[in-house]
């Protein structure tokens, strides 16, 4: 495995208001190198404009995000993927009725070489399908064939399909924003398993998530957020689920080190 | 969790033989049957039904309509609707042979195609940059438009003579087999639009505008572009369907092609294509076309009244949302 202490994506003293309100409030954030992070926090805690700021979505007013120790500015979500972030989003984000190899390749799509790709535009459907199917199987999800209609798949293979769209063009950072919510018991744990194949890969998983049993089952730290901060980073080893659960609500206060970022 | 790591999503169970509703879910198999059903009725109950004489004749009548059928189809594929599309049409062939005088052929038909990817960018701005509903924002310029080529004509018509505004109207063929050449730009449409729409990035861009907005924005997909680009391609196929109108009757009428509009929904409905987006193809359209082309002829054939035709072309769009509809929940 990766060196875990080097810092992949960071965050300092994010702030973003809307009007009156405050959704990031100087918030602090570090992922390193081959983790599974998980974000969690109340409803209305800031994660989720938390992890737009880190995924381009959100543009902060104050504060500065760093990639590698380099300071880096999002202004569209196009930048951050330009910078090799990737976002797989709750509500299954494929096109029902097209194959599995376009929705892959979605907004990417490779085109033919020569006469057929340049002047009549043609894509390259061979290439675009095998490609797929070798991200699919590095994977371990199982089709048949990457012409199947993504309609004519389960819930899981679908959020497959999501995760394999970004696996395959995200080379740094994969941001995984509550993943299992559309999702059963089974299928949740389907894509549990992605997000371990994908740290495998040595690929560094930032998961959004509500689920507390999902997060300690494969979280490598626990970044807890709280009235639009960092609150503390836990050890999943060392905490319970019930600390952690009091964490966020505030009911619990943080060590000085879970304070300062964790371990 | 004890879910093992190794097998994590297998394949859905393979579909018992014996489940046979797999078939009736192919998006072309309803159409097809219906197409095919239509021709083997009207054949034995008309025998000049099945001749060469007739097939070329369904197919001149279908050449306006399913042309701008094929235009219709993308934008409902968008999840929008075009209301304006058979006015836009009606309008080009007025300006074609009010401009044809003073421009000349060549001339006309550029002015005309200025003319309709104009109309087609306004309803293509107001669509996707001001987020408007597209049934009103085409019902808008269809009232407009409509109008508009009452003004121009002076509610007059204008016979057309030019051969090249007519050039849609010569006929070719070997022996019996004689059609128009009206009828071979109706299939180079729908050839063209067939690649577009399966084999280039824009094409999947417009599958995925209507079939996942949420998730064509996050991949990167530009909606508003994808949207103006299909409203303009409306304009430009108008303009097509125009230009093949006066080769069928050589004649620019403001009140001629009122029923257009609904026509071409018509067509794409009953070809499956979904009118909620994302769903559907221009070959479903070309069938449904047909289906509406031979029902109409077969039934004038067997001496059935104007009227219910109308009737039976009514039910048979009814009866296609219905078979979407279960299609969709089978699906889900």
């Amino acid at each position: 495995m990766t060196n875990l202490e080097t810092v992949v994506l960071e965050a300092h003293n994010l702030v973003k208001r809307y009007g009156s309100v405050t959704a990031i409030n100087g918030a602090e954030f570090e992922l390193r190198a081959g983790e599974v992070l998980a974000v969690i926090g109340d409803n209305g805690a800031g994660k989720s404009s938390l992890i737009k700021a880190l995924s381009g979505a959100l543009v902060p007013d104050s504060g500065e995000i760093k990639m590698d120790g380099e300071t880096v500015r999002f202004k569209t979500t196009l930048d951050a993927r330009h910078r090799g972030i990737e976002t797989v989003y709750q509500d299954l984000a494929v096109i029902p009725a097209l194959d599995i190899a376009s929705n892959v390749f979605l907004g990417r799509e490779v085109r033919k070489k020569g006469f057929m790709g340049t002047v009549l535009r043609q894509l390259d459907k061979p290439h675009m399908r095998s490609e797929s199917m070798r991200h699919l199987s590095d994977l371990k999800i199982g089709v048949k064939s990457a012409t199947q209609a993504v309609e004519t798949l389960s819930g899981g293979q679908r959020q497959g399909v999501a995760v394999v769209r970004s696996a395959a063009f995200g080379k740094r950072v994969i941001i995984m924003d509550e993943p299992t919510a559309a999702l059963g018991v089974k299928e949740s744990g389907m894509v549990m398993d992605l997000i371990r194949q994908i740290r495998e890969r040595g690929l560094p998983v930032i998961l959004i998530s509500h689920d507390m049993p999902h997060v300690f089952e494969v979280a490598d730290r626990i970044h807890v957020h709280r009235l639009g901060k960092r609150a503390a980073v836990v050890d999943p080893k060392v905490r319970s689920m019930a600390e952690v659960v009091a964490l966020m609500t505030g009911a619990l206060e943080p060590t000085e080190e879970e304070r300062g970022g964790g371990a | 969790m004890t879910t093992t790591t190794t097998d994590s999503i297998s394949p859905a169970p393979p579909r018992s033989h014996r489940d046979w509703t797999w078939v009736a879910r192919q998006p072309l198999v309803g159409p097809l049957a219906a197409l095919i059903l239509a021709v083997i009725v009207f054949s034995i109950g008309s025998p000049r039904f099945l001749t060469p004489y007739n097939l070329s004749l369904i197919g001149q009548q279908s050449i306006v309509i399913g042309i701008l059928a094929v235009a219709q189809t993308i934008v409902i594929l968008t999840a929008g609707i075009d209301l304006s599309i058979g006015a836009i049409a009606v309008l080009g062939t007025i300006v074609m042979a009010k401009t044809v005088e003073s421009a000349g052929g060549v001339g006309a038909l550029l002015i005309a195609l200025v003319v309709c990817v104009a109309i087609g960018a306004v309803n293509g701005s107001l669509v996707s940059f001001l987020r408007l509903p597209p049934f009103i924002v085409t019902l808008g310029t269809f009232t407009a438009v409509a109008a508009a080529s009452q003004l121009y004509a002076g509610s007059a018509t204008y016979p057309v003579t030019s051969p090249l505004l007519t050039f849609f109207g010569q006929d070719f063929g070997v022996g019996a087999w004689r059609t128009t050449l009206g009828v071979g730009v109706l299939v180079i449409v729908y050839i063209v639009c067939f690649y577009v729409l399966r084999q280039t990035a824009g094409g999947q861009h417009v599958y995925a505008v209507g079939g996942n907005p949420t998730a064509a924005r996050f991949t990167g997909i530009k909606i508003n572009r994808t949207l103006l680009m299909v409203y303009i391609m409306t304009g430009v196929i108008a303009m097509i369907a125009a230009w093949a109108a006066l080769g069928r009757i050589p004649n620019a009428d403001p009140n001629a092609y009122q029923t257009a509009n609904l026509d071409t929904i018509t067509a794409v409905v009953i070809g499956g294509t979904s009118l909620f987006g994302g769903r559907g193809s221009v070959v479903g359209t070309l069938i449904g076309t047909l289906i509406v082309g031979v029902l109409r002829n077969g039934l004038t054939l067997i001496g059935v009244d104007n009227l219910y035709q109308n009737i039976a072309t009514g039910v048979l769009v009814i009866l296609a949302v219905a078979f979407d509809q279960i299609a969709r929940r089978r699906t889900q």
